[in-house]
């Protein structure tokens, strides 16, 4: 399982993001690879993820990609961070 | 090192009066600039970040995480604080209006891992987030961040 945390700068939320996502996997019990990106180099990292993790306002820059992109709406929620992903990974 | 979350916070505004989210953004890079974290140039890559990529620094309800890219306009690492006398509104779909501004700066991309670990702890927290809100002087949001550091 690889995914990818996508932000625009990759210094803030995508951090965020990645930190609650690794936490949710522990939690889930599945092994996975989280990498935090920016969105320059998430196009390209996207290509090879299994989930993307972004906003509402990037998922539309990330574009056309293989990988299942899910939009959270708040970074900080892990019950909707759970939610969203156990039903991607399932 | 890992830094901790109260150390990190270099300024605070409580209640201040932010016309629309360029000034909202403008009060946080300010608190940055006059605690020498940051230059000038920062705060308008902050504002130009949002310009670009549009308002996902509101990162929750009610909360913008205003940051750019670690650049030369970064000195050191560290956060500011920003509490909106009115909330107002960055476009955000779902997560308007905002109340409180946290301004962060990065040297590089891991440093402020920890940071911001902190960080996302404490507005998880309804209780705490409710507390620091209520909150009107720079001693109460700093116990209040401290008694975060001994649970």
């Amino acid at each position: 399982m690889k995914i990818v945390a996508v932000c625009g700068m990759g210094i803030g939320t995508s951090v965020l993001l990645k930190m609650n996502a690794e936490q949710v996997l522990r939690d889930l019990g599945v092994e996975g690879d989280v990498e935090a990106a920016d969105i320059g180099v998430a196009r390209g990292a996207a290509q090879s993820a299994d989930i993307v993790l972004t906003s509402d306002e990037l998922a539309g820059e990330i574009g056309e990609v293989p990988a299942k992109v899910i939009i959270i709406d708040n970074f900080v929620d892990m019950d909707e961070i759970k939610e969203k992903l156990s039903a991607a990974i399932e | 090192m890992a830094m901790n979350l109260e150390n990190s916070l270099f300024s605070i505004n409580l209640k201040a009066a932010a016309a629309d989210w360029r000034d909202a953004i403008r009060l946080a890079g300010d608190g940055l600039v006059a605690a020498g974290v940051t230059t000038g140039d920062y705060t308008d890559q902050m504002i130009a970040a949002v310009e670009e990529h549009g308002p996902y620094i509101v990162i929750a309800p009610g909360i913008a995480l205003a940051h750019a890219r670690p650049s030369e306009a970064v000195l050191k690492g560290g956060l500011s604080w920003v509490s909106l006398k009115d909330p107002v509104n960055f476009g955000h779909a779902k997560n308007d209006p905002v109340t409180l501004v946290i301004g962060l700066a990065a040297t590089d991309h891991t440093a402020h891992i920890e940071v911001l670990k902190a960080l996302a702890g404490v507005l998880a927290n309804k209780d705490l987030r409710g507390r620091l809100e209520a909150a009107t002087t720079e001693t109460e949001v700093r116990d209040l961040l401290k008694s975060l550091n001994t649970q």
